[in-house]
């Protein structure tokens, strides 16, 4: 139930590197970390890999497969012929620290740069209040797991380093659409700082971080066209715009 | 050494950013500590992500009945009474404070009708019990509290213009020793993955948080960061350990592929409706309830699904009983020659709920059987088997302040122990974890606020330290194994020898083998360098796993009975004369460990009165017994 098959692993650091050749046993059952895992035991034990759990929870052990950004835990053997070669590269988008290993520092940046949960001030804990269908939005967006494929993914920042100031990325972008969403938080502009402060107008809804997702959220369709609608909705409704002149006025 | 080394100064460094060193940091940073987190790996993966089923609190939202004085008297008996009362005391009383919290935090779990916290079944819980988001309710939890960090250092950053000046995470940074100095804590060394460098932390509190022991087995549910560090540092700096024996085998692991063997399949699926068979179709678990538990379980199957619908007036199925006693059952009817085609038992949940319920309540594990072993969980029962999974045993700590047996060292979550007894129940993890979390962080804060003077580090120390962490590189060591290699036999040793079932003459092979594991250990070699190198983290992390092995072989050994996550083929009894005793560890040197016998103190009288005493005779002697109500209002 075993076979070899042929993998070509990039190895290298940040400022050199090459595609490696080995010829690596494959069993049934196998996802592609057990097989960078087995070359580890082997014949390269230096190989630097970043990995968790193995199951898909952590997002951890995020590379691109014969050029398809995936996790290697999620990857499957048995979606590749015998005879295919398999092409194991670090995430493009990010800077290589080692092998497959990339610095992802990026992402908590971008992370500590969205203002946080902003409780309401008259509820104390364990008076919260929300009805399951309301939690359900902001849900589909908490399964994020932060492999960071969709950042990686993204073609705002994926071919462009000079847009990465400006732009928080998709799982970014998602987090303010959840904290948007949020039935209890009362910070204010949320949407409009999404447009303004995070580069939400970066994205012309391509949808790849969604595709890319391993856990199938649908992250432009059910966070980032809505977020998008509700900066419309704000920037160009004439009464929020008479409002604002008002409100611009009165203050000045 | 030549080396400069980085040097950081904290008032409390909380080692391990899983769910009790993150909880741990928030207190210190709200006690005004400059406190540093350092985490194994990248901040927000640490394995508390991996739990799926719940917190368990007793909110009383689903069944109002639900009280902390039930809480506490399920887990006592999910420990056999071998728990720290105190530990389990206070973990009922405020679990649900903890929750609450979360929700302030920005948490999301999932609701009842009327907009409060929904709460769900669990093996060993009376009432609906556990806080969940589906089965991801520890990637919640994770990513609550990272995101309250987060916010913390919001507002540090409004107040300093520094993100980082009272809270900083390091991360993919492992420690591998602590400092003392005049016998209190004064610091620890460690290195950096991504560049190997070294770093020391000079403070004088240190919070270990760094989870199990699951990468000594070979079978095992655990990732690969759960090496016993916490628990091996400990010891090194001189603090004890208890429970060592009481290891929990989960009963559901998948078993196929090879590859996943051992992942976790949640108790959500039995707490939901699941069910056991073995490959002749029967339900074999009411074949299996220990007479401490007749009274609470149902005797048929008509009766166990009417508790579904019904828990007030019919008794729980038996697939709920806690998890020692179903890991075993399973063992037992695969030894008997009625397993499932890959040496587990079948799970099915296919034939009990609908596919649209299946897919909405139990969403992870539907994803990671149809991506990893090709199984629609909605069309055909999985195959499950048991996996190591949790370790009772841990750091022994004073149970308000978490402070270990050395001054300034603290310990939380699943890197302690006495909270679980000698088996824990299914959702107390992620409330133990934020309920000690909390005391740990509080507990370094007031000892740091009573310390007169910080406690130098001696420079020897480091040097020592910094030695240490390059042996596997040096001359020394030339010509010796390949880490990967000694890891996997003691893998094995331990898997085959001081698995689930345990006998004498195994673990006294064991223990043999532990011995010349321990040799190959100090004199593993690795090539390369020491950027992102696997092979030397390995190098590193496999003495503390053959230093807690030791301590598991040890205390299983001299344990003569069965108890919870420890069973013994050669003494298959419960022996209430074993109860009362704690097996405690200490380290001689760095591969060796002494074994001593501790009382356990008595239960509070109040505490005590808490259990009828028909359930207490089948777990007390006679002269322990005579505190309790019933007898002192015979008395009177």
């Amino acid at each position: 139930m075993s076979h070899w098959q042929h993998f070509r692993v990039w190895r290298g650091d940040s400022e050199k590197g090459e595609l490696v050749d080995y010829p690596v046993e494959v069993n049934e059952g196998e996802v592609v970390l057990d097989i960078i895992h087995r070359l580890q035991q082997t014949e390269a034990q230096d190989l630097a890999v970043r990995w968790n759990c193995k199951a898909g929870k952590c997002g951890s052990c995020s590379a691109e497969i014969n050029g398809r950004p995936r996790l290697m835990c999620m990857t499957r053997m048995s979606t590749f012929t015998e005879d295919e070669v398999i092409t194991v590269t670090p995430l493009r988008a990010f800077p290589v620290i080692r092998d497959l290993v990339t610095d992802v520092s990026f992402n908590y940046t971008k992370a500590r740069e969205v203002p946080s949960f902003a409780p309401p001030p008259d509820l104390a804990p364990g008076e919260y209040r929300m009805q399951q269908v309301d939690v359900e939005r902001g849900q589909e967006f908490r399964k994020c797991i932060e492999c960071f494929l969709c950042q990686n993914t993204c073609h705002v920042v994926r071919d462009h380093e000079e847009n990465k100031e400006a732009f928080a990325g998709p799982r970014y972008l998602m987090r303010i659409a959840e904290l948007d969403m949020h039935p209890l938080d009362v910070a204010q502009r949320r949407a409009d700082d999404a447009q303004d402060e995070h580069g939400l107008g970066y994205c012309n809804i391509t949808k790849c971080c969604s595709e890319v997702c391993p856990e199938h959220i649908k992250i432009t369709d059910n966070a980032l066209i809505p977020l998008k609608e509700r900066v419309v909705d704000r920037k160009y409704d004439p009464l929020v715009w008479l409002g604002s002149k008002i409100f611009k006025r009165s203050g000045a | 050494m030549s080396e400069q080394i980085e040097h950081h100064y904290f008032d409390v460094v909380v080692i391990g950013a899983g769910g009790a060193g993150l909880r741990a940091a928030i207190e210190a940073r709200l006690q005004g500590k400059r406190t540093a987190i350092i985490s194994k790996s990248l901040f927000g993966k640490a394995h508390t992500v991996m739990a799926e089923g719940g917190c368990a609190a007793a909110m009383g939202n689903v069944n109002p009945n639900d009280n902390w004085q039930v809480h506490y008297r399920d887990t006592m008996r999910g420990g056999k009474f071998l728990n720290n009362w105190r530990m389990a005391e206070l973990h009922a009383k405020e679990a649900p404070d903890r929750v609450w919290e979360l929700e302030t935090y920005g948490a999301l779990f999932d609701r009842t009708a009327d907009g409060k916290i929904s709460q769900r079944n669990f093996g060993g819980h009376t009432y609906p019990r556990l806080a969940h988001v589906g089965d991801r309710t520890g990637l919640e939890l994770i990513r609550t509290l990272q995101q309250k960090i987060v916010s913390l250092q919001q507002e540090d950053f409004a107040a300093t213009g520094d993100y980082e000046s009272h809270l900083r995470v390091f991360h993919e940074c492992t420690i591998t020793e602590l400092f003392r100095t005049d016998g209190r804590m004064s610091g620890c060394f460690g290195y950096f993955r991504d560049d190997g460098r070294f770093v020391r932390f000079d403070a004088p509190a240190i919070v270990l948080a760094t989870g199990g022991v699951g990468k000594s087995y070979q079978v095992t549910s655990n990732s690969w960061e759960y090496t016993g560090d916490g628990h091996a540092l400990a010891l090194r700096a001189g603090a004890t350990l208890i429970n060592m024996e009481f290891l929990q085998f989960h009963p559901t692991g998948m078993v196929w592929p090879p590859s996943v063997k051992g992942i976790l399949v949640t108790e959500s699926v039995r707490g939901d409706g699941g069910v056991l068979r073995n490959s002749e179709g029967k339900r074999f678990m009411f074949e299996y309830i220990p007479d401490v538990f007749r009274e609470q379980y149902a005797t048929s199957e008509e009766e166990g699904d009417r508790w579904y619908t019904d828990p007030d007036n019919n008794r729980r199925p038996p697939e709920l009983l806690p998890r020692d006693e179903v890991a075993r059952a399973i063992n037992s009817e695969v030894k008997a020659g009625r397993g499932s085609p890959h040496g587990g038992v079948f799970l099915d949940i296919a034939s009990r709920l609908s596919p649209e319920e299946i897919q909405k309540r139990l969403p992870s594990m539907y994803h990671q059987f149809k991506e990893l072993a090709d199984v629609d969980i909605t069309k055909e029962p999985m195959e499950v088997g048991p996996t190591c999974h949790y370790v009772m045993g841990g750091v022994e700590v004073d149970p308000d302040s978490g402070m270990s047996t050395v001054p300034g060292l603290f310990a939380a979550g699943e890197c302690s122990g006495g909270m679980h007894g000698s088996n824990r129940l299914g959702g107390n993890s992620l409330s133990d974890l934020l309920v000690f979390g909390r005391r740990a962080g509080l507990g370094a804060a007031e000892y740091v606020d009573g310390l007169d003077a910080v406690p130098a580090v001696a420079a020897a120390d480091v040097a020592e330290a910094e030695q240490r962490a390059l042996l596997p590189f040096s001359s020394a060591t030339e010509g010796g194994e390949n880490p990967f290699v000694v890891h996997l036999e003691l893998q094995k040793t331990m898997n085959d020898l001081v698995g689930i079932i345990r006998k004498a003459d195994e673990m006294e092979l064991a223990l043999k083998k532990l011995e010349d594991i321990a040799t190959r250990t100090r004199t593993v070699s690795v090539e390369g360098r020491r950027e992102f190198n696997p092979g030397w983290h390995l190098a590193l992390d496999l003495r503390n796993m053959l230093l807690v092995s030791l301590c598991v072989a040890r205390a299983a050994l001299e344990r003569q009975e069965s108890r919870g996550g420890h069973t013994r083929d050669d003494y298959p009894a419960m022996d209430s004369d074993w109860r009362h005793v704690l097996l405690v560890c200490s380290a001689l040197g760095e591969d060796n460990v002494e074994l001593a016998r501790k009382e356990q103190i008595p239960m509070r009288p109040e505490l005590f009165d808490l259990f009828e005493l028909d359930e207490l005779k089948k777990y007390y002697t006679g002269e322990e017994l005579g505190g309790h109500r019933a007898g002192s209002g015979e008395d009177s």
